[in-house]
């Protein structure tokens, strides 16, 4: 059981509050051993499927099975999942060692062996020298890496993780998020993220799965989410793209695809509305038939060959192959 | 002028001396003149101004002074420990099974409803109910879970701390509740994430973040308690004592010396209490 690889099933997961359904009969397979994302914006029932997964969230419909067997009418204990709580809920009045050895200490295992346990779980989150101090004696990053040992300690199958980078600064969030891939990458468990970021998400995932409105929209991994999207609000989320109406029907193409000849030269004419210098590329906007706004990402030495200003008239011009038809 | 004014030092004691005189004025002086009194010396018909420790020394004398305080400190543990259970279990109710926000302040301005009156009118009001013949003892008999009416109902210990427990009970409730309502929900569910039950969670999470609120309240009931003469002289039907009766007694016989040495080893006495209690948790991050 120790380290067998389970994977986990959502089969026909449903939350309902009161009338309102926060998640509507989503199926999905998480394959043993994956860091997976799950992407969307608030409200879009994401956090809700996490807590369901965790236990701390009543399943209205449907079951979750870890490993074929049926985990949804379970204590969260009792699951082989463990939380990571976005403000890392430590306990405020126990020391570092305390907080990851309060798992043990609940199962009634003797404080040699306990202190032992948290000592193992905080080298391997690098912590060792902390374990004395309280939890407001930490920074951010440190107080993470305490709740990622103190979760782990429970030898879980699956790690749930809910928007754990988002109480972090900027430049923490991206260091963080490089340990935490290494992380997952040495325990070989599966981590379940949740997050609004879709940056967060290609950095880290090598699934995501995509959730708006209550359903997912789309699952893949994270090369094929983003240079595929099959829904109109996947394009637009995972952003790099451009949505454009075009006769034949409604597709989805990368900004940085999309290059710029003359007038008249070009698949689609156009204006040009307006030039963002972003240092590696030029963002050039433009305005095509129906008042449609496309995005070009011109390399920057393509740009200031035959620079542009707002109001000419140009052409916009890709390959077919990377046009990516949408579903209404 | 104004430069002088505007010096830091300068502005914080003059912000600081409006407080400090009134402090000053009406707790330093009157306990400075308690102390002073308590030095004096008394006979029947007079009071002399004097340095002397007579009145100290007749205190620590008399058996019946060890006796009194025994007896306020009994009040004193028996009744915090009835408010602690109540408070703890109603605060505990109020801040984590009542869901909506609504609610909560609606109960919780509930429980404050009997502080509406006063203190005297709501324990009078017991002795209707415990007498020899009240709804108590009528509603027992005729029940029939007894024949004769029950004596320690009414001018008992029972009575006392029935009326203190009553009275102090919301000095428990709000502090606790106030603790209970700063501890992170999410702190719970981590608890049961670590596989905690309800009983441990209890013991392991709430008790220990609730501590300063206890702490607070046991503050005041056993501040009030030992503090109180009126309660015990009314429910015992003068039958017991503690010190603040002593106090009041030798005031009705205008032995105010006597009665400011009594009043100088209860305040000791009580600030004694207070720092030992203190010493156990740090209620700083409460104020």
């Amino acid at each position: 059981m120790e380290n067998a690889k389970l994977d986990l099933e959502l089969v026909s997961l449903t939350k309902r509050y009161g009338t309102t359904v926060a998640v509507d009969a989503i199926n999905h397979r998480f394959k043993p051993g994956t860091y997976a994302c799950l992407l969307g914006p608030s409200g879009c029932g994401k956090s809700s499927t996490l807590r369901m997964i965790a236990g701390h969230e009543a399943v209205s419909d449907g079951s979750i099975l870890l490993g074929g067997r049926d985990i949804s009418a379970l204590p969260p204990a009792k699951r082989g999942t463990a939380m990571m709580f976005q403000s890392y809920a430590l306990f405020p009045h126990l020391s570092v060692t305390d907080n990851v050895a309060f798992s043990l200490k609940m199962k009634g295992v003797s404080s040699a062996e306990r202190t032992a346990k948290a000592g193992e779980m905080l080298e391997l989150v690098d912590m060792t020298a902390f374990g004395d101090r309280m939890p407001d004696q930490l920074s951010g990053g440190q107080q993470q890496r305490v709740a990622l040992a103190r979760a782990l300690i429970t030898r879980p199958q699956v790690l749930l993780l809910d928007e754990p980078l988002s109480a972090l600064d900027p430049f923490l969030r991206i260091r963080m998020r490089s340990e935490l891939k290494k992380l997952q990458r040495e325990l070989g468990i599966t981590f379940l993220h949740v997050t609004h970021g879709q940056d967060e998400a290609l950095a880290l995932a090598d699934e995501i799965v995509v959730m708006n409105n209550a359903v997912i929209e789309q699952a893949g991994p994270a090369r094929e989410v983003y240079n595929a999207p099959k829904t109109e609000f996947v394009a637009r989320f995972m952003g790099g793209h451009n949505v454009v109406g075009l006769p034949e029907g409604t597709f989805a193409i990368r900004s940085d695809a999309v290059q710029v000849t003359g007038p008249g030269t070009g698949l689609v004419e156009a204006s040009v509305t307006g030039i963002e210098y972003q240092g590696t590329h030029v963002s050039l906007n433009a305005r095509i038939m129906g008042d449609q706004e496309l995005v070009a990402q011109v390399p920057e030495a393509i740009f200031f060959n035959n620079p542009r200003q707002p109001g000419d008239r140009i052409g916009l011009t890709w390959e077919t192959g990377q046009l990516h038809p949408l579903k209404a | 002028m104004q430069r002088f004014l505007s010096r830091p030092t300068v502005s914080g004691w003059l912000l600081a001396s409006p407080l400090t005189l009134v402090l000053t004025l009406f707790l330093v002086l009157p306990i400075v003149m308690i102390v002073i009194v308590s030095f004096w010396q008394a006979t029947e018909f007079s009071i002399v101004p004097a340095f002397d420790f007579e009145n100290y020394e007749f205190l620590f004398g008399s058996p019946v002074t060890y006796k009194v305080f025994l007896n306020t400190f009994k009040y004193a543990v028996i009744t915090w420990a009835c408010t602690l259970l109540i408070g703890f279990t109603v605060a505990y109710f109020l801040a984590f099974h009542v869901r909506s926000q609504t609610w909560q302040i609606a109960l919780f301005l509930l429980c404050t409803i009997p502080f509406w009156t006063s203190n005297i009118i709501r324990m009078i009001s017991w002795i209707p109910f415990l007498g020899r013949n009240g709804i108590a003892n009528s509603a027992l008999i005729s029940a029939g879970v007894i024949d004769t009416p029950l004596d320690w109902l009414l001018y008992s210990d029972f009575a006392v701390i029935l009326a203190f427990v009553h009275l102090y009970t919301l000095f428990m409730v709000v502090p606790i509740f106030n603790t209970m309502m700063r501890i992170d929900k999410s702190l719970i569910e981590a608890a049961r994430d670590a596989g905690a039950t309800g009983a441990q969670i209890m013991w392991n999470v709430i008790i220990p973040l609730s501590k300063p609120g206890i702490m607070i309240g046991t503050i005041f009931v056993v501040t009030l308690v030992m503090g109180d003469f009126i309660t015990v002289r009314f429910m015992s039907g003068s039958q017991s004592a503690n010190v603040g009766r002593l106090i009041s007694n030798d005031i009705a016989l205008l032995q105010y010396p006597s009665a400011a040495a009594t009043a100088v080893v209860l305040l000791a006495t009580v600030l004694i209490v207070i720092g030992l209690l203190l010493r156990f948790v740090d209620i700083r991050k409460e104020l």
